[in-house]
């Protein structure tokens, strides 16, 4: 029924105070921008919909992909893809290894090898398939993360400050391949960050959080 | 805020994983308690086998009858105080004076080898190097000396135990010293030394008032597991300890031996003496870092800014290289007596040289080494397993260990080995328990298992779980988490702390000793047994191999990571 | 006293060593073996025993498919301990030990606690050869053996010293007394409870005593004090001069020979007249050192083997025991460069070739003739041993 990703009346507490409410709809192609001084709580709203929430924090409200409610699977069962500011490639796998371990188990080794190679070559990545990652620039970096995440299929994107330890010029780059990735697939995309050229970059919905917690 | 109240984690944590940490907790606790359930019964003479029950006082009368009893406990005590607080002295004045620095770094390097140098075989080369007719006394003889014989002086096995605190030192500022490295990571000393060098103070007196006291937080427990291991040590001891009478733990040990039985309940009453010693000596200490840190406080309000700052930066070198050399010249000595014809006092070399000890010595010796490393090998995988288990099962299901926890784990090696063991010899022969390697593994594994989690602890928890979120957003299994991202990516502290325990194994002697019946021998069992023999050359190739044992594993993770990810930049910081 | 308040508390208890497999029925025994593991608990501190050890086990391997395992002990002691404790326990069917080297006190206690598999030593094959009337071979510290120990080797007890500081050997405890005045520092003992320290406490007894004959009868409080009080007063004279001023002693009797290998002492007792050519052999001592008894003769001992009562290998045990036995085993034992240890055979038993064996040997520069190792004092009774043990570590070794 309600395709995208909805967040239904989500509340994250510590120590029983509130510390972020959203409840949101983002439709297919579209970006929600959550902005806000940090400790505000944006990486804990994107952990709970991770599934990796630490137990300190307690939550309510449902997160909904596709109409379907996901609250209750676990993290790996919930193909919501995620880009953080740090490229977190595994070091101890070659740049195709990194791919690979995102893909769905199947297909010959050529195919799956063909796969990589021209989701590498959509990212002007032809041939680094058996690179050491440490090996890449920072901009590389950043775009083999987000060729590992979209070859996992999945159904939302998440994005935690992911271009804030990128220079001015390599921001804009790689965020344009980001979005644009994201529209062609349909992928509704919820980001956090503090950075206004980002929330305009995104073009959608702009929320500015303000610290719940009164101390 | 109305709506759905949902657990944060979903992700359950199986039951297996459910159920390591009481299994660990068992394996080090259980064999504990015990044991000292094992020692109670017979020091209140309750050995029904003997036709003895209890309770009565008798093995207590006949143990504060014995004439030797004054001298040994304040031996035991003096020993582990000095040696504990000499060591405790040397590793602040050694990193105060020169963390962050290029000397500090080379000594970092140097430490896990040093460390793994087992007791024994760092107490021959001690022996050796400073006894009357050792190497020492024959490089300035008769040149400096005059000596053509050795004096007659009682430097080893001398009735003050100087000695044998000398030998606990140089194997304590390895490990405090380690142990201080490991805090220092989270205490953030260099902005502190910044901000006190800022204001004025001298590096050492700087670091002192504004490092120490937070480090010192961290390494009180390992400060006390030293007290309690140099308290109650016995092969470092029968190697450089007075024998007229011996230390108390030594004392336990012969009591124990003794075919007469009512000398046994003797020396259980005397290890429920040396337990009662620890936890009094352990007391006090714990009042005497309170008056410090009183005296302290009004030190670092004073605003002394620290004069001597060159002078204190050269004496604690110079003490870091007194507690390193003599273990590198000591373990020279054992190659040289291993390969040494007739050696006469006072020449410095044998006069010829000969591999026949290794010829009548190493098939045995290497056998033995494979028995030792069998038995290091099933303590340590088991031992890796429990702990990555209980690690796993602390990061799934996000609860932290507690500082009751840190108690716990630190439990078995605060109680003396000489009051739990001996118990737990007579308690498995009671219940018919076979003698042999699986005992013996067991035993092993109360004191491999803290260390191996002390040692992988810290670098598991400090990596990035991000790793594992985006690992789990890309579909995979927390399992597969496991396998193929987490472990691989911590391959070299996994690596270091399989050494480690394999290391403490290799030098468990008195686990070994009793658990084995003499069944199972190590290359630390045999190397002590070889003690009493004075068989420098036999020593010398036994204390060697034992130091080899415990080496390899600490070579091995450190170059295995090296080739396996050598094309990996990304995994070698 | 000690050890006989333990046997008066085991004694009570009901059992009876049956010597099965049956020791008579040879061939029996022989096909029982083969394929057991016989763990011989002898103490190994030394290492050419051990390597004397390990050849017997190679040996019995080949001939007889048993394999010999070395439990190297400090003290032989903990064996008896390990045996008394598994009777404790009710391990009566395969305990940890199948052999024990021992003799003296051990062997008292365990005979008299029932502890020991037996009788046996008397049929096994070998026995034949073996010297039993010349050689103390049927009573070991005058407790009758009764065939519950086998002996392989004989031992007296000889002095050790440098010839390069010791002109001439002296004859007495009184005159090693005076030598060691007039040279302080220089000469020193085994720490009782050890084995060879005991046996210097008990030779300097037996020499000083006009009439050794009252240390054959078990120890009495009454006469205790007064028999004694020579050797105190002679202790109390020797320590001050001794290595170290008597403030450390060397744990065992090899340890000794690194101290004269040093040069710290010139002078050490020893329980093995073919000890010091060995150790010579080995680069262990100087070539410069020779051996002496005292005039009035030493004490000398035969060394044992025996099996405990819940052995799950006697059988195996048993062979052991009579390869120890056999010529070619005697004349290895015997030869200086191996281990020096003398003969319990009788030569005259022995065929022309065995004999040739024992005459090609040539026992080596320090070790005595035969002849001048002189007469056998007989050992006295281990009741007395264990008491002047418990005296001196009273008296010198817990820090009076």
């Amino acid at each position: 029924m309600n395709k995208g990703l909805t967040l239904q009346k989500v509340c994250i507490m510590r120590d029983g105070s509130p510390l972020i409410e959203v409840d949101h709809h983002i439709a297919p192609g579209d970006v929600l921008t959550i902005m806000g001084p940090s400790g505000v709580g944006k990486s804990t709203l994107l952990a709970y919909i991770t599934g990796t929430l630490a137990p300190v924090f307690e939550a309510t409200g449902g997160i909904a992909l596709d109409g379907a409610d996901i609250s209750q699977l676990p993290p790996h069962k919930r193909q919501v893809g995620i880009l953080f500011q740090d490229d977190l490639l595994f070091p101890h796998m070659s740049v195709g290894a990194n791919l690979a371990f995102g893909m769905k188990a199947g297909g010959s080794r050529a195919e799956r090898r063909a796969a990589i190679e021209s989701a590498l070559a959509d990212v002007d990545l032809e041939g680094y398939a058996d690179r050491d990652p440490e090996t890449l620039s920072g901009g590389q970096k950043a775009r083999v993360a987000l060729v590992r995440m979209l070859l996992s299929k999945p159904r939302a994107l998440l994005l935690d400050e992911a271009f804030s330890r990128l220079d001015a010029e390599l921001r804009t780059q790689v965020r344009d391949v980001v979005f644009r990735n994201a529209r062609e697939r349909q992928l509704p995309v919820l980001m956090v960050t503090h950075d206004v050229d980002d929330a305009k970059a995104a073009d959608g919905t702009v929320i500015e959080l303000e610290s719940l917690s009164k101390t | 805020m109305i709506g759905l109240c949902v657990t944060a984690l979903v992700n359950n944590v199986p039951t297996v994983l459910r159920f390591l940490p009481a299994l660990t907790l068992f394996a080090m606790l259980g064999p504990v308690l015990a044991g000292l359930w094992g020692t109670v019964l017979p020091a209140f003479g309750h050995i029904p086998a003997a036709g003895l029950t209890g309770p009565s006082f008798d093995p207590f009368h006949a143990l504060f009858s014995w004439g030797g009893l004054g001298k040994a406990v304040r031996l035991s005590i003096t020993t582990g105080v000095v040696a504990t607080a000499l060591s405790l002295m040397i590793v602040a004045l050694i990193t105060a004076g020169w963390s962050g620095t290029r000397p500090f770094r080379f000594m970092e390097r140097a430490l896990s080898p040093l460390l793994s140098v087992p007791h024994a075989a760092a107490a021959f080369g001690l022996a050796f190097l400073i006894a009357p007719s050792g190497w020492i006394a024959r490089a300035l003889s008769p040149a400096i000396t005059g000596w053509d014989r050795p004096p007659d002086l009682l430097i080893v096995q001398d009735p003050l135990g100087l000695a044998m605190i000398a030998g606990l030192v140089l194997k304590e500022v390895p490990f405090l010293l380690l142990m201080t490295i490991a805090a220092m990571g989270q205490a953030q000393p260099r902005r502190s030394l910044l901000v006190a060098q800022a204001l004025g103070y001298g590096r050492i007196t700087g670091w002192l008032k504004t490092v120490f006291p937070r480090v010192y937080r961290q390494i009180r427990l390992p400060v006390y597991v030293v007290i309690a291991y140099s308290m109650s040590v016995v092969d470092v001891a029968v190697i450089l300890g007075p024998s007229t009478p011996p230390t108390l733990s030594v004392q336990i040990v012969k009591w124990m031996g003794d075919p007469d039985l009512s000398m046994r309940s003797t020396g259980a009453a005397a290890a429920l003496l040396q337990l009662g010693l620890v936890v009094l000596v352990l007391v006090f200490w714990w009042f005497g870092e309170r008056l410090v840190a009183a005296l302290g406080n009004r030190w670092i309000q004073s605003g002394h800014r620290g004069s001597h700052d060159r002078i204190s930066r050269g004496i604690a070198l110079g003490l870091g290289a007194l507690a390193a050399v003599p273990v590198l010249f000591g373990l020279a000595s054992l190659a040289v007596w291993s390969v040494a014809g007739f050696w006469s006092f006072p020449d410095v070399l044998p006069d010829s040289f000969s591999m026949r000890t290794w010829t009548r010595h190493g098939p045995d010796a290497f056998a033995t080494m494979g028995e030792t490393f069998l038995v290091a090998g099933i303590a340590v995988v088991f031992a890796l397993g429990l702990v990555l288990g209980c690690l796993e099962a602390e990061y799934r299901s996000g609860r932290q260990m507690g500082r009751f926890g840190v108690w716990l784990l630190y439990l078995p090696l605060l109680v003396p080995q000489t009051a739990f063991l001996p118990g737990l010899q007579s308690l498995l022969l009671n219940v018919g328990a076979d003698v042999g390697l699986v005992p013996v593994v067991f035993a092993h594994l109360v004191f491999v298992l803290p260390y191996v989690f002390l040692s992988l602890g810290d670098p598991w928890r400090s990596w990035d779980v991000r790793n594992a979120t985006v690992a789990q957003a890309l579909g995979a299994s927390p399992v597969r988490v496991f396998w193929t991202i987490r472990l691989p990516m911590l391959l070299r502290p996994v690596l270091t702390a399989m050494a480690v325990g394999v290391a403490v194994s290799v030098g468990q002697y008195l686990a070994t000793l009793l658990i084995g019946g003499g069944r199972v021998s190590t290359l630390t069992t045999e190397a002590v047994a070889l003690a009493s023999g004075g068989d420098r050359r036999a020593i010398g190739v036994y204390g060697l191999l034992q130091t080899l044992a415990a080496l390899l594993p600490f070579t091995f993770a450190l170059v295995l990571p090296t080739i396996i990810w050598r094309n990996r930049r990304g995994l070698h910081e | 006293m000690k050890n006989f308040a333990m046997i008066a508390a085991l004694a009570a208890a009901p059992f009876a060593a049956f010597a099965t497999p049956d020791p008579a029925d040879w061939d029996a025994v022989v096909a029982e073996a083969e394929g057991q593991t016989v763990y011989w608990n002898a103490w190994g501190g030394s290492t050419t025993t051990n390597d004397f050890i390990a050849w017997v086990g190679d040996r019995v391997f080949e001939e007889y498919g048993v394999t010999l395992e070395h439990v190297k002990l400090t003290d032989t002691a903990d064996a008896v301990t390990r045996v008394l404790a598994e009777k404790e326990a009710g391990e009566n069917d395969d305990g940890a030990i199948d052999m024990i080297w021992i003799n003296g006190a051990n062997f008292a206690a365990m005979k008299e606690a029932d502890l020991l598999f037996g009788p046996f030593a008397e049929q096994l094959p070998n026995w034949a050869i073996v010297d039993s009337e010349g050689k103390t071979v049927q009573t070991d510290f005058t407790v009758p053996v009764e065939g519950y120990e086998s002996p392989w080797a004989m031992a007296q007890v000889v002095f050790m010293y440098d010839t390069a500081d010791i002109a001439a050997p002296l004859g007495s405890m009184s005159a090693i007394l005076e030598w060691a005045q007039a040279h302080p520092g220089r000469f020193t003992y085994p720490q009782p409870p050890d084995f060879l320290g005991s046996t210097f406490l008990k030779q300097a007894l037996v020499d000083l005593l006009e009439d050794p004959s009252v240390l054959q009868a078990p120890v009495s409080d009454e006469t205790y004090d007064e028999v004694t009080a020579p050797l105190w007063a002679y202790l109390d004279e020797l320590t001050p001069v001794l290595w170290r001023e008597g403030r450390a002693y060397p744990a065992t009797g090899p340890a000794q020979l690194q101290l004269i290998a040093d040069g710290e002492v010139d002078l050490a007792i020893s329980f093995s007249p073919g000890e010091a050519t060995a150790a010579i052999a080995n680069d262990q001592l100087p070539d410069t050192v020779r051996t002496f008894v005292l005039d009035k003769g030493t004490i000398g001992n035969a060394s044992f083997v025996a099996v405990p009562y819940n052995s799950g290998s006697a059988a195996g045990a048993m062979v052991v025991a009579n390869f120890m036995l056999s010529a070619e085993s005697q004349v290895r034992q015997h030869d200086p460069e191996i281990l020096g240890y003398g003969t319990v055979l009788n030569m005259d038993a022995l065929g022309a070739e065995d004999r040739a064996a024992f005459d090609a040997l040539d026992l080596g520069v320090a070790t005595l003739s035969p002849a001048d190792l002189g007469a056998v004092q007989d050992e006295p009774h281990p009741s007395w041993m264990t008491r002047v043990t418990d005296d001196w570590v009273m008296r010198y070794g817990s820090g009076q």
